[in-house]
């Protein structure tokens, strides 16, 4: 298990050193900062000298660092980095070094406090910021009752949600966030070699007391089931719904959700923290509605030139929009001025340091086109290297649309109190980085 | 509810004596101790730059004395890290910790045995030793669970003494708790004692591990990770008992958490071992697939583990991912390491349905920057077109495409691929030698070079200028790499076998065996000269023969690992072991070993290449000298290790291996019967070779070269422990 956890600046620096186990002294850090920090050429996120495995996730130029001499499990060191790095963000409302620095000894408590001798322990947010506290507590007078019902918490079956009776809203709402990540990558010759959705649903809960909660989809497998089950002409819902249900290749859920539940009838039902959470994630890859097509000619004329042409086209209906649309054109590299023209909206520019052309469309509504042409004049170089094509890159953003076609079919709410509740959806589908077109 | 911290001011070095004055002069008047907090945090401040601040110990234990949380985990904080240096001086705070033990508030208490405990010497374990017996039976589940952990600390510091105490028992009484999270903790605690050497056994039943699958539901992912990690101490004696485990636990391969995902992949691995029910095993292989693909989705360095994890599985149970290649096509952006990886992944899953689509990915990746990814992929290639004989077509005309390109390393590879093929296609592809020889002089490369020498005294028969292409690689020789040189000195010989009639032919073989035998200072390659000097000197015909004799085909079944070895080497999925193939005690110190155990309900393969558990091995290449006190055994059995792990002549392993089988209680009928369902393709009847268990790629044969060359590897070991120490 985990013997040491560190926190390194870019230089090196160490801004939280805490040894679990006494298998290392601190000067394991400097391991550390000799054989990644200082080394232009890491090529992995784990480093084993001897019988000493390093552990690194980078997250805004600060290294986080677990160091063992064990057969560690290797996901678990990995998802507790990026537990720590999220509970930073909550506690701080960033990670980076000012961050750390400001608030080291809450950290310290953290890191103390959601890890014992290697093995991680409780680090759900909101029971944590139960009992580790930027402010000062003074002990005396945190009477043993209060710190018994959080004990309770942490130890009990729901961890992640304070006590029914300390959670109160004047006004019960519930926001669910339906974000899609497309991933495309098309082929120079017009196909699609890969299609997919990476789903996250985020949920910002604002429910008093211990809400049930349930939620659903138009899961192909569950409208099927239901459309079985209601074979009348009653099922109206469940036939529209069945005609448009996505098929999901993989749902994983937040620790809050009854697997069991979901393992017998598909049904998703739980205790939501209360705030803001990743309830679930999904994968897609059947019936991937793409928002954006790209058509790209690329033309090397002879050594000295090359010619683009390249359209995009939105695929939605026309009351929705694309908006940040950004398209990445690499040039060769030994481009020394490219010419750029537009048909339609947007700006575009070379960019050298990049070997890039960025074109750049803050909206474009649906059903519609435009194009770019360019040409970049290359120097003539004595060895002639083949140029690597990287492929063209799209970033874009679509409200109220879904790539894979998911749709929240509802969201109940039941508590004991029987309050009425407001629930409310949005649908965003993105691309970054993973929406991509070879020429 | 948080504002923001402005503590950074602190990070500055400070010296002991001003520390120490503020201190005393905070004593005298200092309201709500805002001046010991300053001074407190910037002394952890400077612990964290590294400066030695122990001397303040006796100062700093005068801030107990303050009512105030913040205050009290400062210096606890401290007390971690110098407690241990301060045997004589401790005794200050005990009062304090054993106050805190007994005080009303569970949050209290729990921090007490906390850092009690994480200060190991015997003056606190003496005074934690009372009050962890009570901690354990607290009537706060938060107590309980850390005092569950304390167990594991007080046991790593004194094995023998935690044992006297009766601490091991109450810890396995812990594991009937009725809290999850305190069930989850005892059996954290008891696995790591169980996997030290010198610690206790840990094994469960089927009643205890049903208990645990009980408390799963309840606890904390971490929790649920820990407990599915010690199904693998259970040991299925029969098939329904496996099955039905395996049904419980399966709804957590929807769980967010990857470690939750991959460890409940590695029991379910497990107890596929011991299962009978073809439906139920294939039911679940099919069930692993999308989790392992949705891990793919995560931050890169899970990628990372959970890609080298898939390479293992697939090996082990092919139908997961059957139909999945293309999402392990490699993104332009993916860090490097993740491309290597899906590589290897693209070729294991690549056969003739999608030879094609793999085919031109790898084209793709062949035009990319990254040196070794280039390589990799023409290398895949190669490979491609040995595995798969209906694309060899295709990869053959994407080589020659490549090398058109002249891009020098792109061609090396090339060339070192095609050899191979030209092995598994005797008489298919020579018609493209020609394009090869057009580009000798591009090759710098001792493999690349070796490859092509290869080549052309193989081929000399039918290649025109043969003898003036070896002539000319020949005028380096005394240059050359012994790998180069080795393959000039056969091809020379290879080439004078063919045309013995000729001058040049003639006059090059003798040249080089005298140089082989004279002038070089290589043993290997001096042998050799003189062997092949005394085969023709005494039959030409007979040496020929030999020379020339029909090698044996190159096939790609040896290019999966044992059976025996990947079934040892999943019962580490998704730990350090899986991601760099190596079973753990082979690279770490201490690490514990694990092997399928022998049981009624074991499937009767498993049984057949079952690897016992080896004694603790060290990796043979750089023997570790195990500094300090250890079992007395141990300076006598490097030696007897290095002599086995040596590589033995074929017939003492075939020995070794009706030994081992015949040793092995395996009875005749259920041999048959599971037989016939196990015929499928990922029970197919495994090398019963018991080749060398350190390397699960030692049957590789060197098939491929260096192609294992990038394989992530543990950096080679220390020599000598005291480096380690100095280091460390």
């Amino acid at each position: 298990m985990i013997s040491a956890f560190f926190i390194f600046n870019q230089k090196g620096e160490v801004l939280i050193s805490r040894l679990y186990r006494t298998d290392f002294k601190r000067s394991i850090a400097d391991v550390f900062r000799i054989q990644v920090v200082s080394n232009p050429d890491v090529r992995s996120p784990i480093i084993t000298l001897g019988s000493t495995s390093f552990f690194h996730v980078r997250v805004n130029n600060l290294y986080v660092v677990a160091v063992t001499k064990t057969n560690a499990n290797a996901a678990l060191v990995f998802e507790f980095c990026y537990r720590f790095i999220n509970i930073c963000k909550s506690y701080f409302g960033k990670m980076d070094e000012e961050a750390i620095k400001n608030n080291f000894v809450v950290v310290y408590e953290l890191v103390d406090e959601i890890n014992d001798f290697g093995y991680p322990q409780n680090s759900e947010i909101d029971t944590l910021k139960t009992y580790i506290t930027t402010e000062s507590v003074v002990s005396a007078i945190q009477a043993p009752e209060v710190s018994s019902r959080i004990t309770a918490q942490a130890t009990g079956a729901t961890s992640w949600r304070r006590n029914g009776d300390d959670v109160k809203y004047k006004k019960n709402e519930a926001f669910v966030d339906v974000v899609e990540v497309v991933n495309w990558m098309g082929s120079s010759k017009g196909t699609n070699l890969r299609a997919d959705v990476d789903g996250h649903i985020q949920m910002r809960a604002y429910l008093s007391g211990t809400p049930e909660c349930k939620f659903g989809l138009n899961d192909k497998l569950v409208i099927d089931r239901s459309t079985v089950g209601l074979s009348g002409p009653s099922s109206g819902l469940a036939d529209r719904g069945g005609s448009d249900a996505v098929e999901l290749d993989d749902c994983q859920f937040h620790q809050c959700v009854r697997l069991n539940d979901f393992d017998a009838d598909r049904s998703i039902s739980f205790i939501p923290p209360d705030g803001e959470f990743e309830l679930m994630r999904y994968r897609a890859t059947s019936n991937i509605k793409l928002p954006l097509r790209v058509i790209p000619t690329v033309t090397e004329i002879g050594t000295t030139k090359v010619s683009y042409d390249i359209t995009l086209k939105t695929t939605f209906s026309p009351k929705l929009s694309a908006t940040n649309i950004v398209v990445r054109i690499p040039t060769p590299l030994n481009t020394t001025d490219v010419d750029v023209g537009i048909l339609g909206t947007g700006k575009a520019k070379y960019v050298p340091a990049e070997n890039v052309i960025v074109w750049k469309i803050p909206r474009l509504q649906g059903g519609q086109e435009c194009s770019l042409s360019a040409m970049a004049q290359l120097t003539s170089t004595t060895t002639r290297q083949v140029w690597a094509r990287p492929p063209i890159d799209i970033d874009f953003q679509v409200l109220m649309f879904t790539a894979s076609g998911l749709i929240v079919r509802f969201l109940k709410v039941f508590e004991k109190s029987n309050y009425h509740s407001i629930k409310w959806v949005r649908y965003l589908t993105k691309a970054n980085g993973g929406y991509q077109v070879r020429f | 509810m948080s504002q923001p911290g402005q503590d950074a001011k602190f990070f500055q070095r400070g010296k002991i004596e001003e520390f120490r004055a503020e201190l005393h002069a905070a004593e005298a008047k200092d309201k709500k101790f805002v001046k010991r907090k300053t001074v407190l945090k910037k002394i952890v401040a400077n612990i964290t730059m590294g400066t030695d601040m122990s001397p303040l110990f006796p100062d700093v234990v005068q801030c107990l004395g303050t009512p105030l949380l913040e205050i009290k985990k400062m210096v606890y904080l401290f007390l971690v890290s110098y407690g241990r240096s301060k045997p004589d001086q401790i005794h200050l705070v005990i009062p304090n910790f054993l106050q805190d033990c007994n005080d009303r508030n569970p949050l209290i208490r729990a921090l007490a045995i906390r850092t009690m405990s994480y200060i190991p010497i015997p003056v606190v374990t003496e005074a934690l030793s009372d009050n962890l017996r009570h901690a354990l039976k607290d009537r706060d589940p938060y107590v309980r669970k850390t005092a569950a952990i304390c167990v594991a600390k007080l046991y790593s510091a004194d094995p023998r003494k935690a044992e006297r105490g009766g601490f091991v028992e109450l810890l396995r009484d812990l594991m009937l708790d009725s809290n999850a999270t305190v069930v989850a903790n005892a059996v954290a605690a008891l696995s790591e004692i169980g996997d030290r050497q010198d610690g206790v056994i840990f094994k469960l039943n089927l009643a205890t591990a049903n208990k645990l699958l009980a408390a799963i539901p309840e606890s904390s992912e971490w929790g649920q990770i820990y407990i599915l990690d010690s199904l693998l101490r259970y040991v299925p004696e029969r098939h329904a008992d496996a099955e039905m485990m395996a049904e419980r636990i399966i709804v957590q391969l929807q769980h967010g958490n990857s470690a939750v995902i991959l460890t409940t992949i590695k029991a379910l691995l497990y107890l596929m071992n011991y299962m009978e029910n073809r439906q139920l095993i294939d039911y679940i292989c099919k069930k692993m697939g999308p989790p392992l693909v949705t891990l793919l989705s995560s931050g890169p360095e899970v990628q990372y583990v959970a890609l080298r994890n898939i390479l293992l599985i697939i090996q082990r149970r092919p139908t997961v991912l059957k139909n999945d290649v293309r999402v392990f096509f490699c993104k332009y952006n993916d860090p490097i390491y993740i491309k290597l990886a899906k590589l290897e992944i693209m070729y294991r899953l690549a056969r003739a349905e999608n030879a094609k689509e793999v085919l031109a990915e790898l084209q793709e990746y062949a035009s990319e920057v990254d040196l070794d990814f280039v390589r990799k992929a023409v290398r895949s290639i190669g490979r491609l077109a040995i595995k798969v004989e209906a694309a060899a077509d295709d990869c053959i005309q994407a080589l020659l495409d490549l090398i058109e390109t002249k891009v020098t390393y792109v061609v090396q590879e090339a060339v070192i691929v095609i050899k191979d093929i030209f092995r598994r296609y005797p008489g298919k592809y020579e018609g493209i030698i020609p394009n090869l020889c057009e580009n000798i002089d591009a090759l710098d490369e001792p493999e690349a070079k070796a490859s092509m020498i290869w080549i052309l005294g193989q081929y000399a028969s039918i290649i025109d200028n043969a003898d003036e292409l070896l002539d000319d690689l020949c005028y380096t020789f005394l240059e050359e790499s012994t790998e180069v040189q080795l393959a000039l000195l056969t091809a020379t010989v290879k080439l004078f076998v063919y045309k013995s009639r000729a001058d040049k032919a003639k006059e090059l073989v003798h040249k080089v065996l005298k140089w082989a035998t004279e002038e070089a200072d290589n043993p290997d390659l001096r042998d050799r000269g003189f062997m092949y000097w005394r085969m023709l000197a005494i039959n030409p015909t007979v040496a020929g023969e030999i020379v020339l004799s029909e090698k044996p085909p190159i096939t790609t079944d040896s290019d999966r690992m044992d059976r025996g070895a990947l079934d040892q080497l999943l019962l580490h999925t998704g730990t350090l072991g899986s991601v760099y193939h190596k079973n753990p005690e082979t690279f770490i110190r201490n690490a514990a070993g694990k092997a399928l155990k022998d049981s009624p309900a074991l499937n009767a393969h498993s049984r057949a290449v079952l690897i016992p558990l080896a004694r603790t091995q060290l990796p043979s290449m750089a023997p570790i000298v195990v500094a300090g006190p250890g079992p007395t055994e141990r300076s006598t059995e490097p030696q007897t290790q290095s002599s086995s792990v040596a590589p033995s002549p074929p017939s003492k392993t075939d020995d070794d291996t009706d030994l081992l089988t015949q040793s092995q209680p395996v009875p005749t009928s259920q041999t048959s019967s599971s037989n016939d369902q196990d015929e499928t393709e990922d029970d197919e009847p495994p090398h019963t070779r018991q080749a060398n268990n350190l390397d699960p790629y030692s049957n590789l044969d060197n098939a491929f070269g260096s192609y294992l060359a990038d394989e992530p590897r543990p950096m080679a070991g220390r020599r000598h422990a005291e480096e380690d120490d100095l280091l460390f």
